[in-house]
């Protein structure tokens, strides 16, 4: 089965029906994806499918046939994506497990909507839950990245 | 604070602790300093100063800091104690958690797990305090909770950076042939002004390391500091921000399997009568194993991919037996009510007056009294529980996400059969800890890689195993009574709590063997160490058995208590007619920082002031972890419910040592308290956990999120700690702003079986 995984073409062997997530973690060795319901619950898995956030533990591999971006694709620590500058800014990290996750949904975002309100915000990230509670630099985070005023 | 008079408190987790740890200890054995863990492992270009500071010839600096990277910043901060003394920038050194030892082991912890509160400063409960930190050195207890790892290390690391720097410059002195007084050093140099001389800290490594260390060590004086006190640029951003493989989960080694547990739902209970046919055909399973543990018992699975590894899990049946503990919510109620029915049968921990003879006459009108209880909780960390192990040529390798290495070390061994000393244990990151990574997960990962043939298995959990199979926030409830004088004021405070012990479900499933002895203080952790001046004042502790494992639950005992002592508080503010901030102030006049931090928030919040039209607001205190905290929240009535608005929170920590790190904590803290004093609750059926994963034991969401004010204060004399500090109080003054909001007292958590939220 090929991929195509941060501009990159990919071979794995995997059953149609695996979760594009398993197939990146435990086939592709790409970890940024994270585990943590593996019922589109809490959003840690989210990657871009055609640009569009999609949880790739409910997705099957096999319908995974678009462009597909993970974390490691949007920027590197030499070459940070604005997105990843702005969280760095406002220090928004604990313990980061969620982040990927919130990040690639920061990042659809933008890509959809330059200059999102707070609601937009709301409605975007709702479905991605942070337990360490990150959420108001979260949304300072995506104002800074969008180039508005910083701060919640 | 004459209480101990009547009371064998001392003993109590001395004795278990000093019994479970194996060890009869004199004071040749407190005195003897443990090795240097980094001596082994060094490469050639490397020399290690002590167990916290490694200088390699390359100028590679690597500071150890031996506590759980939770997403509390504890790294960054303790890497900032050795720093700030070295006379290094953060950006120029490595952050490492470092090896399981002994060495580092947490004083700090164990100096608060005794009965004194935290204000009592007498001779009983000072001595008490260096005696238990005199046990965890013994036992070489390496641990982080109770959110005492900067504490602990407040002295030590910045010794340790201080006795380096001295090294450093000895070696300079004599390389330079000039005094050593003449010498400065700065970002990893050290420097001869007057000559304009300058040698790297790798440059002069390996002369420094052979000198003698220094035994007497100063340490600078706040006013000279450069990084401590001020927020620093956390070490882990970067990572965190571009995806890094830090946590456990990511963990990948050559020629690895993948493997998950199904453990009975039924707690304690073996499986019968398995039928494993439909699991084993699923393709990618390897193996499916027998687990018995001191944790409980159900099968592991060795698969090529964790996917076909869950899909295994979801399909072995078999018959998992009945429960010997209260099987549902309403025995578990019925059995916390049945305890509270004999109060004589609690523990002290508190007895100041004579609370009987004020109650024996207490005219009714005078008198309030409630009954209070909180459910079971699940800790739901972001990463489910996992480990990763390795068994091969006798020598057992573990990676795992956990809190307590020498203990993971030492328990993973006798699982095995093997000594402590064949086990090594890499603490990787976590994503989100909360006190549930103790050991049960290592265990089973090991038992996996005793199957696996030689070869690694990284063993993942499902959300529904970690959840179902979690250690849990006890339940609880207490029985509260009050009588108020004239003012309305509480002249005599009464409460009783009944709880299981942590300690004693933790002693089961880590030594069985030993049965703890004597009170477990966290049973009224919250209740009976308050700064609150009342004359008669008796908080008794009843544990009581429930059979499901509990834990440590990120505030332990606070997580109930607060909402306990707090509501009442508040019940007795309505009935005495008075403003509840104000019962406050009167009650802690005794304590400047308690006093400081109820103000400050007031003035905030503009408490004074009534809030809109539509809005309501509740408030609560606690002395929490060695800080003192005071909360506001206000609420809305919206059409989709009520929606919590803005939160005020004034905290003194003592010393502040990095501002954005301690606003983070307090925001994530009362994002925690908030999650679960709304909506969450685990109830059991058969025995067995219902709740299965974030549709039906969700946390709060962003756009539930309130605004946050935070003041940080540093009046009080002693440092305290910030990890667990406003969920206590979050949870409280939530329940106190509902009713102010409704006039509904919700006496029973979570508060969603009363009121709806948005
Ligand atoms: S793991 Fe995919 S949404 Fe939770
Ligand atoms: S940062 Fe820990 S879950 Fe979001």
């Amino acid at each position: 089965m090929r991929l195509t995984v941060n501009g990159k073409a990919i071979q794995i062997d995997a059953e149609p029906q695996m979760p594009l997530l398993w197939a990146l973690r435990d086939l592709a060795g790409i970890m940024g994806p994270k585990f943590g319901c593996g019922i589109a619950a809490c959003g840690a898995c989210t990657v871009l499918v055609d640009g569009a956030p999609v949880r790739s533990c409910v997705m099957p591999v096999s319908q995974a046939t678009g462009a597909i971006i993970t974390i490691e694709g949007i920027g590197t620590p030499e070459a940070l994506h604005p997105v990843q500058q702005a969280w760095i800014d406002e220090q928004v990290s604990q313990c980061g497990y969620c982040q990927a996750g919130q990040i690639m949904t920061a990042v659809a975002l933008l890509e959809a909507n330059p200059s999102p309100t707070d609601e937009d915000i709301d409605n975007a990230f709702g479905g991605n839950l942070c337990r360490c509670g990150t959420y108001p630099r979260i949304r300072a985070a995506v104002k800074r990245a969008a180039g508005g005023p910083a701060g919640a | 604070m004459s209480r101990l008079g009547t009371i064998t408190r001392r003993t109590f987790l001395v004795g278990a602790v000093a019994v479970a740890g194996g060890v009869a200890f004199g004071t040749w054995y407190v005195r003897r300093p443990y090795a240097n863990p980094l001596l082994d492992g060094l490469s050639e270009d490397e020399v290690a100063f002590n167990p916290f500071v490694k200088i390699g010839t390359d100028e590679t600096i690597t500071i150890i800091a031996p506590r759980a990277e939770m997403g509390q910043g504890i790294a960054t901060t303790l890497a900032a104690f050795v720093a700030e003394e070295l006379d290094v920038r953060l950006d120029q050194v490595k952050v490492e958690h470092g090896p399981a030892s002994p060495a580092y082991y947490n004083a700090a912890m164990m100096e608060e797990a005794g009965p004194f509160p935290f204000f009592d400063e007498s001779l009983m409960a000072e001595v008490t305090r260096r005696s238990f930190g005199t046990v965890a050195k013994v036992l070489g207890l390496q641990a982080t909770g109770g959110s005492s790892s900067t504490r602990d290390g407040f002295v030590r690391m910045r010794q340790a950076g201080a006795a380096a720097r001295i090294m450093l410059t000895e070696a300079a002195a004599r390389r330079l042939d000039v005094p050593a007084a003449e010498l400065t050093t700065a970002d990893g140099e050290v420097i001869h002004e007057s000559s304009g001389q300058r040698l790297t800290y790798g440059a002069l490594a390996l002369d420094a390391a052979a000198i003698e260390p220094p035994s007497d060590i100063p340490l600078r004086e706040r006013a000279e500091w450069k990084l401590l006190g001020q927020s620093q640029p956390r070490v882990d951003m970067l990572a965190k921000a571009t995806g890094a493989p830090v946590f456990g989960v990511d963990i990948t080694a050559p020629d690895m399997l993948f493997g998950t547990v199904k453990m009975s739902p039924v707690f304690w209970r073996e499986p019968a009568n398995a039928d494993l046919s439909k699991a084993e055909v699923v393709p990618g399973v390897i193996r499916i194993v027998p687990i018995s543990s001191t944790y409980g018992h159900g099968f592991g699975i060795l698969a090529t991919n964790t996917w076909a590894a869950f899909r295994a899990a979801g399909l072995i049946e078999a018959d998992w037996g009945t429960p010997d503990y209260p099987a549902d919510s309403a025995a578990i109620d019925a059995r916390l009510t049945q305890a509270l029915a004999d109060p004589a049968s609690g523990s002290s921990m508190r007895d100041d007056g004579d609370v009987e003879t004020l109650f024996a006459d207490a005219p009714r009108e005078r008198f309030v009294e409630a009954e209070y209880a909180v459910p079971l909780l699940a800790h739901a960390c972001m990463e489910p529980m996992n480990a990763t192990a390795k068994l091969a040529d006798g020598k057992l390798t573990i990676w795992a996400p956990n809190q307590v290495p020498t203990l993971t070390a030492q328990l993973c061994a006798s699982a095995l059969g093997m000594e402590t000393t064949d086990v090594t244990v890499h603490t990787t990151q976590m994503g989100g800890g909360f006190g549930r990574r103790e050991v049960d997960f290592s265990i089973y990962a090991a038992l996996l890689a005793d199957a696996a043939g030689g070869r690694p298995v990284k063993v993942t959990w499902t959300r529904e195993e970690d959840i179902a199979r979690d250690v849990f926030r006890p339940a609880a409830k207490g029985r509260f009574r009050a009588r108020l004088d004239d003012t309305g004021l509480p002249v005599a405070l009464d409460m009783t709590i009944a709880a299981p012990s942590i300690l004693g479900s933790v002693m089961r499933r880590t030594f069985p063997s030993i049965s703890p002895v004597g009170p477990d203080a966290t049973i009224t952790q919250g209740a009976h160490d308050q700064p609150y001046s009342i004359a008669n004042y008796r908080v008794r502790g009843i544990k009581t058995d429930l059979g499901v494992p509990v834990g440590f639950w990120r505030s332990v005992g606070m997580s109930f208590n607060t909402y306990f002592h707090e509501g009442f508080l508040d019940e007795i503010a309505v009935a005495g007619g008075m403003d509840p901030v104000d019962l406050r102030r009167r009650l802690v006049a005794d304590y400047p920082a308690a006093l400081g931090v109820v103000d400050r928030v007031a003035e905030m919040a503009n408490w004074s002031e009534p809030p809109a039209e539509d809005r309501a607001r509740g408030f609560a205190f606690a002395l929490a972890f060695g800080s003192w905290i005071a909360q506001i929240v206000e609420i809305a009535d919206t059409p989709a419910g009520i929606r919590i608005e803005k939160t005020w929170m004034a905290a003194d920590v003592g010393i502040a040592l990095d501002p954005s790190i301690i606003e983070a904590q307090l925001i994530s803290g009362a994002v925690f308290g908030f999650s679960s004093a709304m909506n969450q609750e685990i109830t059991l059926r058969e025995g067995r956990v219902e709740q299965s994963n974030f549709h039906d034991y969700d946390a709060m969401r962003i756009h539930q999120c309130p605004t946050f004010e935070i003041a940080i204060l540093e009046n009080a004399e002693k440092m305290g700690g910030v990890g667990e500090l406003s969920t206590p109080t979050s949870v409280a003054a939530l329940a106190n702003a509902v009713f102010a909001l409704t006039g509904k007292r919700v006496r029973q958590l979570p508060l969603s079986r009363e009121v709806a939220f948005a």
